[in-house]
């Protein structure tokens, strides 16, 4: 079973939703990036989302923008990427990491090979922002054979003709982008999300997470009451952001992290 | 690369160019584009849109332009019979607004009330203010802080026009980072809003959307150089960013064997240096929608541009121009900043016509093989826009003292 899957079911038989949460690989550098990674699971997240820094992340709003133009900045790439989970795994072996980025630099390093490196440093799933079901075929079954999930995004515009051709590529888990638009903008009302996951629950037996636009414990905790996981990005970045250079690079990230799971855990309680 | 029957059947019903073009956008935006693909398809096929368009074209737009025999070029090369085919005349100036015209009218039919653009020189800008005021649609256009300083009499003008001009700062401020932030203005207004991308790029339906309404160039040429000269031209020359006025001027000959077909790409300060010859220094890869050649690193992480023309200064191509590269139909050379800025003063000394410094870039390369050519070899130049726009740049190009301290 892989690390996503058991994770799911670890959840569920506590019966609370998954902290999912994000950063860029190498923001602001390598030795920052990787303290916040492996400090991580200890501050409560279940899941990480690692993002892969790129030059033009079409999808994402300033924060991580920024964040991509640090991390390219110090020297990050989609090689300290892949390091960066291998690092991680010596420290952890169980929480799943997935990374997330655009197709351009996967696309580079070649889509079969990239498969088989990151298997083998320890990535468990994929998200490429700007690879639909329609040009995905060329990277999907390398995933599938390396062992790592391709995590599918569905949005509000995916409507009940569409959810099943995003659908067919599914594994591991669906993320619901809750908005239509761009990271670390918007936040959605809570009933439209409800409908939403309660939608792609009609379509999918897969555990369901939401993200975009959660920022506080408050509103992780009403995701965590109707979906398996709350993914939390921007706000984090964030946090990072206005205290680089100082003391609490670290420490301050880690902080809202460990608020955002106690938010998540006493959701169902 | 053996040959094949044709050269204009492309692309494929997922919008592949060989392994060029396709989709490659956020999940948020396939409902949409799919919408897109499918009213273009009714429009192409509908005969009163096709009416419209053309009416429009002649009426609005002032087409045909002539195909113009540049007398003084030609004596000037002392080779080659070099015809400039007058894009410039168009309303607001350049080959643009053919495709706006066609855009605006499948968006009005959409029932879309918002329309968006990205533009780089600030043709594309003007063209997509000037039609939204024609028939009383928002414009909100994405232009790069750099693009703006140096064109600013664009600038001034869509303002006029009643467009929203919203400066980007990310990157190097030019056409790439435009484009990202009409695609995450997109993304954030799927609803109401429509992109009126200005070239042969971007996710399918778009390059071969923007390629039809942009073939008006092309068909005209056939038919005024047969009606001039009595026969086919010998070679077209037209420079590429994207490559809209070139795909517009090509694609009508492309199963057409003797025509010897050449686009010109900006090599900036020289290939070895910054440029934005994307087919040349770049490799097949993903971005804004499409793949197709891209200046990047060996990370995939895209490069940086360079060109003095606004217009060229983009990493990417369109992808129809990436397989033709590869298919061998088209040759694809280069033309560096100096090398326009030199028949950009040509051009404007020997015929009394301001080009484009797009524009500019084909002239250049008409001038370094006309007159190697025999004297009754027909070559067209595509006279993209014209290049009022570019007298800033280039009087700071050619420094004050060569205008006699006018600047």
């Amino acid at each position: 079973m892989s690390r996503i899957a058991k994770r799911f079911e670890k959840l569920k038989a506590e019966n609370r939703a998954a902290l999912v949460t994000f950063i860029t690989a190498g923001d602001p550098d390598r030795a920052t990036s990787q303290a916040l990674l492996d400090g991580m699971p200890a501050a409560g997240a279940d899941i990480i989302e690692l993002g892969m820094p790129f030059t033009d992340p079409m999808a994402d709003g300033p924060v991580i923008e920024l964040a991509a133009g640090r991390a390219l900045k110090a020297g990050g790439s989609l090689r300290q990427t892949l390091e960066m989970v291998a690092a991680f795994r010596k420290t952890d072996a169980e929480t799943p990491v997935i990374l997330m980025g655009y197709y351009n630099p996967v696309y580079a390093w070649g889509p079969e090979k990239f498969a088989a490196d990151a298997a083998r440093a320890g990535v468990d799933g994929l998200i490429i922002v700007d690879l639909p079901p329609e040009e995905a075929d060329e990277l999907v079954p390398h995933l599938r054979a390396a062992g790592i999930d391709f995590i599918v995004l569905t949005t509000p515009t995916s409507d009940d003709s569409r959810l099943p051709v995003v659908l067919a590529n599914a594994s591991g888990f669906v993320y619901y982008v809750s908005i239509a638009g761009i990271t670390g903008t918007a936040s959605a009302a809570q009933s439209a999300v409800d409908e939403a996951v309660a939608r792609i629950r009609r379509h999918t037996g897969l555990p369901v997470c939401v993200g975009f636009g959660i920022k506080t414990p408050a509103q992780a905790a009403e995701i965590a009451r109707i979906a398996d996981g709350a993914v939390v990005g921007s706000a984090i970045v964030s946090v990072l952001a206005a205290n680089i250079g100082k003391p609490g690079a670290v420490s301050a990230p880690l902080a809202l992290v460990k608020d955002l799971a106690e938010g998540v855990r006493g959701a169902r309680k | 690369m053996q040959s094949l029957n044709t050269y204009r059947a492309g692309p494929d019903e997922r919008g592949h160019f060989g392994i060029f073009g396709g989709r490659y956008v956020a999940e948020t935006l396939m409902p949409l584009i799919l919408q897109v693909e499918q009213a273009y398809g009714a429009a192409k096929a509908d005969p009163a849109f096709q009416a419209e368009f053309r009416s429009l074209l002649a009426q609005y737009v002032g087409r045909p332009n002539p195909l113009y025999f540049a007398r003084r070029l030609t004596e000037a090369f002392g080779g080659a019979k070099v015809f400039l085919k007058r894009e410039d005349l168009n309303h607001t100036g350049a080959h643009k607004i053919n495709n706006c015209i066609g855009q605006i009218l499948l968006a009005r039919r959409m029932g879309k009330q918002r329309i968006i653009a990205e533009t780089g020189a600030g043709q594309h800008g003007v063209a997509t203010a000037t039609v939204c005021a024609l028939f009383g649609m928002q414009c909100v256009i994405y232009m790069g802080a750099t693009d703006i300083e140096r064109q600013m009499p664009n600038v001034y003008r869509m303002k006029l026009l009643g467009a929203e001009v919203k400066p980007v700062t990310a990157g190097a401020a030019t056409l790439k980072d435009a484009m990202n932030d009409a695609l995450r203005d997109w993304v954030s207004n799927v609803a109401d809003t429509y992109y009126l991308i200005g070239t042969v790029a971007g996710p399918h339906p778009y390059p071969a959307m923007v390629r039809d309404f942009q073939s008006v160039i092309g068909d005209e040429v056939r038919g005024q150089i047969m009606a001039q000269e009595g026969r086919l031209p010998d070679s077209l020359v037209a420079c590429i960013g994207g490559g809209s006025n070139a795909m517009g001027l090509f694609h009508p000959f492309l199963d057409d064997k003797s025509v010897r077909i050449i686009g010109v790409e900006a090599a900036g300060h020289g290939l070895d240096k910054l440029h934005a010859a994307s087919l040349t220094g770049g490799k097949p890869g993903v971005l804004h929608g499409n793949r197709t050649y891209l200046l990047q690193d060996a990370d995939g992480q895209i490069a940086e541009a360079h060109s003095i023309s606004a217009g060229l200064d983009y990493p990417g191509i369109g992808p129809e121009h990436s397989w033709l590269h590869e298919a061998g139909r088209v040759e694809y050379v280069s033309v560096t900043d100096d090398e326009a800025v030199a028949a950009f003063q040509q051009c404007t000394r020997l015929e009394g016509i301001i080009p484009a410094l797009e524009s500019s870039h084909a002239i250049a390369h008409a001038a370094k093989i006309a007159p190697k050519l025999p004297k009754d070899h027909l070559m067209v130049v595509n006279l993209s826009g014209r290049g009022d726009k570019d007298v800033s740049t280039i009087a700071k190009a050619l420094g004050d003292e060569h205008l006699g301290g006018l600047v």
